[in-house]
């Protein structure tokens, strides 16, 4: 069976997402000022994280219906 | 962040299964993939380097010139390319025409790749340059070194399935930077107004920079000296129709498609998100110039005095964003870099293994054989790209550069398929001699014409007479293209009426519109037909194109 191609987007944005969010929480405040005082670490590390994890749950559920056929 | 990036990559390469064979692809994925194999450091880089040099008249290459020919390539093409199960330009011309045109199309696409990968190394050496701090000749033999690498580990073995995760991987890391910079200008007001200082500085109207048709009613009143005649036609028509109608690195995905339909829906479905990319790719561009004029060199100055338009983008990335998303910006250009200078030579070695050496050279040898050439075309590839990147460097957009070889190449191909595709009487020496007389034409306009500001040599003019002086590069392409389109119609329509046709009708069916069966949409409801998404992408371009004016 070929692998839905969901599966690696969605595990591999999620695991930046997750990575950007610790990152953000811990990091020092001060690298902020050339993003404008924005956290976009966490910000977009949220965004990242929820688009990776629902790319995920269409995978699966993809999977669990039978298999759908091309282009419709 | 960079080594994880890579690490994963990595491991989803080595992953066999990819989606082209299986039948688990919605009809998006197949389209996301179809624009990804375009979306390589040309687009990235080129674009945003445009945006800078030329404002948001650049998104005429969307809005005027990729939506129609998509929908072109859709509606029209895309039934002979995959009736006729032709898997390479050269095999489609040979089935159409004969061996000699497959020939001379076969060592154009070659040279091609080579500048597409060269361009591609360039922009990579650039970005390490700037990242490492190492010298620009120290770098270049870096980014050789890691293609060869890449390659020879089996790189391209699912390039579609990357394709589609590095257009998230762009897309997802570049949308922080275009959102930060408008924030900081003060949104699209703020930007306007930075790009009338931009504008009165060249001396054009305050507007210049900001409206795409505005001031197309004269050469002298754009920053890209274009009026709108040459512009839709040189642009419009003979570039970007014969860029997405025979470029194959593109056409294949949409074959990669389980039925006609599917295929022939690809490129419209890809549409929708190409129309978008403007937004992504020309505005952070145009952020970076107008940050140049209100900050004072903000870009820095190139060897011919012009700001570096090329390192639009990753000066932002500099700029804009913190150790942490940095990260991922950089692996989105490194990774499109990559796979763009993967790809190229990839069909470098091919066409020149399958299409040239074992047709013409030493026909009958065993596998064994062409397995060495094709190793040996693939460093020769590499080498050969090395040069290809050194004469990049001379330009100050690398957009600049791969229309001049996209006007040489596709230009006169797209006439030579638009005759071949629908008139039967189109004979094999007629789009022989035609494709030769449109690719000299080409030459000839080059030698003879240059731009503004530029010495002769790369820039055209070699031919010892400059008869005309185009006001900027991009406009000397798209007259280039326009000619060499016209060269190659004239050419091949005259010669085949005095030629006699070598492929009967049967020959031809499938391969010919006259000779090919209609396909028949009727049965499906209209909502689902693919004319009706093409009059939807064509409405919302033009209303676009309003919006900009």
């Amino acid at each position: 069976m070929s692998l839905d191609v969901r599966f690696p987007i969605g595990g591999m944005f999620s695991i930046f997402g997750a990575i950007l969010v610790i990152y953000g929480v811990v990091s020092d405040r001060a690298i902020y000022q050339k993003s404008l005082g924005i956290n976009v670490n966490l910000w977009w590390g949220l965004a990242l994280l929820v688009f990776g994890l629902v790319m995920l749950g269409f995978a699966f559920r993809a999977q669990r219906a039978k298999p759908p056929t091309i282009g419709s | 962040m960079l080594g994880i990036g890579w690490a994963l990559r990595r491991r989803i390469r080595s992953s066999e299964d990819f989606f082209l064979s299986g039948r688990s692809i919605p009809a998006w994925i197949a389209g996301l993939a179809f624009i990804s194999a375009n979306l390589g450091a040309q687009e990235v880089i080129g674009m945003a380097a445009s945006g800078a040099k030329y404002g948001i008249m650049t998104s005429h290459f969307y809005w005027v010139g990729a939506m129609p020919a998509m929908v072109f390539v859709g509606l029209f093409m895309m039934p002979f390319y995959y009736g006729s199960r032709a898997r390479s330009v050269p095999e489609y011309l040979k089935l159409r025409f004969d061996e000699k045109t497959r020939g001379l199309n076969a060592i154009t696409f070659a040279i091609m790749t080579i500048f597409s990968s060269g361009i591609s190394m360039y922009a990579l050496a650039k970005l390490f340059e700037l990242v490492l701090g190492w010298s620009f000749h120290g770098s270049i033999v870096l980014s050789a070194v890691i293609v060869l690498i890449y390659i020879f580990l089996g790189g391209l073995t699912s390039a579609i399935y990357n394709e589609v995760l590095q257009f998230f991987l762009i897309v997802l890391g570049f949308l922080p930077l275009v959102l930060l910079g408008l924030k900081d200008v003060g949104g699209w007001s703020g930007l306007t107004a930075k790009l009338a200082t931009v504008a009165t500085n060249a001396g054009f109207e305050p507007g210049a920079w900001s409206h795409s048709w505005k001031y197309m009613d004269s050469p002298s009143h754009n920053p890209m000296g274009m009026e709108w005649f040459g512009l839709v036609m040189g642009l419009g028509f003979a570039l970007s129709f014969g860029y997405w109608c025979t470029d194959f690195l593109v056409v294949q995905r949409a074959m990669a498609a389980g039925s006609m339909t599917a295929a022939r829906r690809t490129p419209l479905i890809a549409a929708v998100p190409k129309m978008l990319m403007p937004m992504l790719v020309i505005l952070p561009g145009m952020l970076a110039i107008g940050l140049h004029a209100s900050r004072g060199g903000f870009l820095p100055i190139g060897s011919d005095g012009q700001p570096e338009y090329n390192l639009a983008i990753p000066m932002l990335l500099g700029h804009y964003l913190p150790t942490g998303l940095l990260g991922l910006g950089l692996t989105a250009l490194m990774a499109s870099f990559m796979s763009g200078m993967a790809g190229n030579v990839t069909a470098f070695n091919s066409v020149w293994t399958y299409d040239i050496y074992q047709t013409h050279i030493r026909p009958g040898q065993t596998d064994g054989h062409y397995l060495r050439v094709g190793h040996a075309a693939t460093v020769f590839g590499i080498l050969a790209s090395v040069a290809a990147a050194y004469s990049a460097t001379r330009f100050n957009n690398i957009l600049d550069m791969l229309q001049l070889v996209f006007s040489f190449v596709n230009g006169p191909l797209f006439a030579t398929f638009l005759l071949g595709m629908f008139w039967r009487r189109t004979t094999g020496h007629g789009a022989f001699y035609g494709l030769l007389t449109g690719t000299i034409t080409a030459a000839l306009h080059y030698g003879l014409t240059l731009p503004r500001g530029a010495v002769p040599g790369i820039k055209g003019g070699f031919l010892g007479a400059v008869l005309h002086v185009y006001p900027s590069e991009m406009a000397l392409n798209f007259w280039t293209a326009l000619f060499a389109w016209t060269g190659c119609f004239v050419a091949t329509l005259l010669i085949s009426l005095f030629t006699k046709r070598t492929k009967t009708d049967e020959e031809l069916r499938g391969l010919v519109h006259s000779l090919t069966p209609r396909i028949q949409d009727g049965h499906m409801p209209w909502y689902k037909r693919p004319v009706t998404l093409a009059v939807g992408i064509l409405v919302v371009s033009t209303i676009l194109n309003i919006i900009f004016w």
